[in-house]
């Protein structure tokens, strides 16, 4: 149909592993030792398969099915590791599909990484150049936008200036202000909002969301849930290379919070989905509980909630704070919370040795209002490593039932309802 | 599925039409076409990487620009010393430093095109990740950046015929081509060693070796003469013989390149046309291997 702007037909794309992201290219010496060893071990009678096991290959993408009209925003999101930037990558001619087909008309312009070509020793002005041309925008379309990609990026000042001398954030206002002034038929955007102040992002969503009144298709990868709710009408779930679902925004996002998940409450981090990067670090499950020990989906705010991370160190650590955020479904941070937060704890446990534990924390009473709400899980030692992180590992509900200000049946603003002391004083008669 | 009012609204945007661009993603097997419409349309890119290379090359260089002076002179000198006074190599007649520098010129942009050239996907592999242009404009723009310092040493070259007493003549329109040849050639080789980069490292060391090899088997720091005639033919299969040949003509006087500058250029272009398809068939693994 011609009002598709991209139609995706059974798409896959295969990975050797290693190979993505890792630097695992062959050396000419592997190949050549390869092409004396393999007959040799043939003849011995040694499985090949030996060697093929270290070349195994996993789908990153696979029987994927899809379509989006021209004109539609459509979210797409995914846990690390799901396949969403490879889906991105394909669809915007960086890397071939391994099979399957994708459709798409019109020009797609990519914004995978801001400042994809950004040279340090150019200045401001000669990277808009640049940036420009390698985003495929014509010469004359960048020197007519200049002024626009100048003033939007706020760095008027220092155009002139190598962007080596620029702080981060400046940096980044000069890369998207290029990108944002990107005009394809097709955007595909992968996390850029991820990045600069809160004020350059409202102003990055803002931009984001005149691109998409203009007509444009935009294709959006994010892990803001509050950007993707805003910007989006509809989404894809992505799991494990396969669409999982394609739904209106708030019912994708609220599946996408609830996925993955053993039972309701409880997170279980599967074999696969922990990076190798995080040994010695080994996280088994993060759970919700009331009280009385149960895992439960959803607690009572005027009870204490138990939040309770399970995890093994196959090495002792030094310095290891394991902790917790609290989310709001919009994507805000409510607060962040580490095992060895108290100066006593962290003077008892500056080393960890190996072994299974469980870091434990209790949320008061009376301090979270009704709703939804997603806690992540961060593993790390300060300045050294980071060692796991899930940004949005579990959601649950909050129930207001006996809450402060019951008795008025509205909705209540903000994320927290803490039971305060109130005194009135009349002090006019 | 669609209801008439989406038609409608679409219709009233104006901006869907059926000229749009149409592109099909999907596995291609074996040998594609090489898609040269594509690259015209990137030739804008192509100038500005090509403006990068030089501007990046000389902007923390105290001495700039003078590198381009300096690199050539210096070498000049060197050979003469060496090849020309000490081991007494024949200049066919002529003034050793006239006759290494008409070669170490274009012998430069080529040796720097080539090792340019083949470094060019794994230095730009952030943009191969990122972004989808026709790979081509990479080593492309690699081997034209060169001709800026060429450019600049042919100038130091005509201060020299100035001061020997070397007229410009209407030979040197035969530069030209010549020049375009040697560019061609530094693509052509560098097409198959920067592919050949992106999956086996060993390239990269393999190339500054490679390139003394070659300069010793080019006639740069002695004559085409001294080249046993049996030889010759073999010979001429290094299209570098018949590039500095003519440059020695042009700029010396004597006599113009023989038949082998026709094997030269047959050996380009069928290195050319090879590097390009294997160039594209590979173009497709480049960012996931890069």
């Amino acid at each position: 149909m011609s009002d598709l702007a991209i139609q995706v037909e059974n798409l896959g794309k295969q990975y050797r592993l290693g190979q993505q992201g890792t630097v695992a290219y062959d050396t000419l010496r592997d190949v050549l030792t390869n092409a004396v060893v393999a007959p040799i071990r043939r003849l011995r009678g040694q499985a090949v398969g030996e060697q093929r096991a270290s070349n195994n290959k996993i789908w990153a993408l696979r029987g994927m099915n899809f379509e989006v009209h021209q004109g539609q925003v459509l979210g797409v999101i995914g846990r690390n590791g799901a396949g969403k930037s490879t889906l991105l990558k394909v669809l915007s001619r960086v890397t071939e599909p391994t099979e399957g087909q994708a459709v798409i008309r019109g020009r797609v312009g990519s914004l995978l990484e801001v400042g994809t070509g950004f040279h340090p020793e150019l200045t401001g002005r000669e990277n808009i150049f640049l940036n420009g041309a390698i985003l495929g925008m014509k010469r004359s379309e960048i020197e007519r936008k200049f002024g626009e990609i100048v003033e939007f990026s706020e760095v008027t000042q220092f155009i002139d200036t190598p962007v080596k001398r620029y702080s981060s954030g400046m940096y980044l206002r000069l890369a998207f202000a290029v990108a944002a002034h990107l005009e394809p038929e097709i955007l595909v955007v992968d996390e850029v909002l991820a990045v600069g102040d809160a004020e350059f992002q409202r102003k990055c969503l803002g931009k984001m969301s005149d691109v998409a009144q203009q007509g444009r298709t935009v294709l959006f990868v994010s892990h803001n849930m509050s950007a993707i709710l805003r910007l989006t009408e509809e989404t894809l779930v992505i799991e494990k290379g396969r669409l999982a679902l394609r739904a209106p925004t708030p019912r994708a996002v609220d599946y996408y919070l609830a996925s993955g998940f053993s039972r309701q409450g409880e997170r279980i981090w599967e074999a696969d989905e922990i990076p190798a990067e995080a040994a010695p670090f080994c996280p088994h499950g993060l759970r919700v509980m009331n009280r009385q020990g149960q895992v439960i989906d959803t607690v009572r705010s005027t009870e204490p909630i138990i939040f309770e991370v399970e995890y093994s160190l196959n090495a002792p650590l030094s310095g290891l704070r394991v902790g917790i955020y609290l989310m709001s479904m919009r994507g805000e941070y409510i607060f962040t919370s580490f095992d060895t937060d108290q100066p006593e704890q962290y003077e008892r446990y500056g080393v960890r040795p190996a072994g299974r534990y469980i870091s434990r924390c209790t949320i008061p009473a009376d301090l979270l209002n009704e709703g939804r709400f997603v806690i992540g899980m961060n593993a790390s030692s300060f300045r050294v490593r980071r060692y796991f992180q899930d940004e949005q590992a579990l959601g649950f509900n909050v129930d207001a039932a006996g809450a402060p200000g019951m008795q008025w049946p509205e909705p209540r603003l903000g994320p927290i309802r803490p039971r305060l002391e109130w005194q009135i004083e009349a002090i006019e008669p | 599925m669609r209801n008439s009012t989406m038609l409608e609204t679409k219709a009233s945007l104006g901006s869907v039409s059926s000229d749009l661009p149409v592109v099909v993603l999907k596995p291609s097997r074996g040998w594609s076409a090489l898609n040269l419409k594509d690259l015209w349309r990137y030739r804008e890119l192509i100038y500005f990487l090509v403006w990068r290379d030089i501007k990046v090359r000389y902007k923390q260089a105290v001495l700039g620009i003078g590198w381009a002076i300096l690199q050539p002179v210096v070498t000049m000198i060197i050979f003469t010393v060496i090849f020309g006074n000490l081991a007494g190599l024949s200049s066919d007649g002529k003034p050793y430093p006239l006759f290494s520098v008409s070669a170490i010129i274009p012998w430069t942009l080529f040796a720097g095109g080539l090792s340019r050239a083949s470094m060019s996907l794994v230095g730009n592999s952030n943009l191969l990740t990122k972004v989808y242009f026709p790979r081509l404009v990479i080593p492309l723009s690699a081997v034209v950046a060169g001709l800026v310092d060429f450019g600049i040493s042919f100038l130091v070259m005509l201060v020299m015929m100035f001061y020997y007493g070397y007229p410009i003549t209407w030979n040197f329109f035969w530069l030209i081509p010549l020049t375009l040849l040697t560019i061609t050639a530094a693509l052509a080789v560098g097409l198959w060693l920067a592919a050949l980069n992106v999956q086996y490292r060993d390239v990269s060391h393999m190339i500054p070796f490679l390139m003394t090899v070659w300069q010793y088997a080019s006639p740069v720091v002695y004559s085409t003469r001294t080249i046993p005639e049996k030889w010759r033919l073999i010979y001429g299969l290094n299209p570098m013989v018949g590039v500095i040949q003519g440059f020695r003509w042009v700029i010396l006087g004597g006599t113009p390149p023989d038949q082998l500058i026709f094997v030269s250029i047959a050996v380009v272009l069928a290195l050319l046309v090879g590097g390009l398809y294997y160039f594209r068939r590979m173009e497709k693994t480049f960012a996931d291997m890069v």
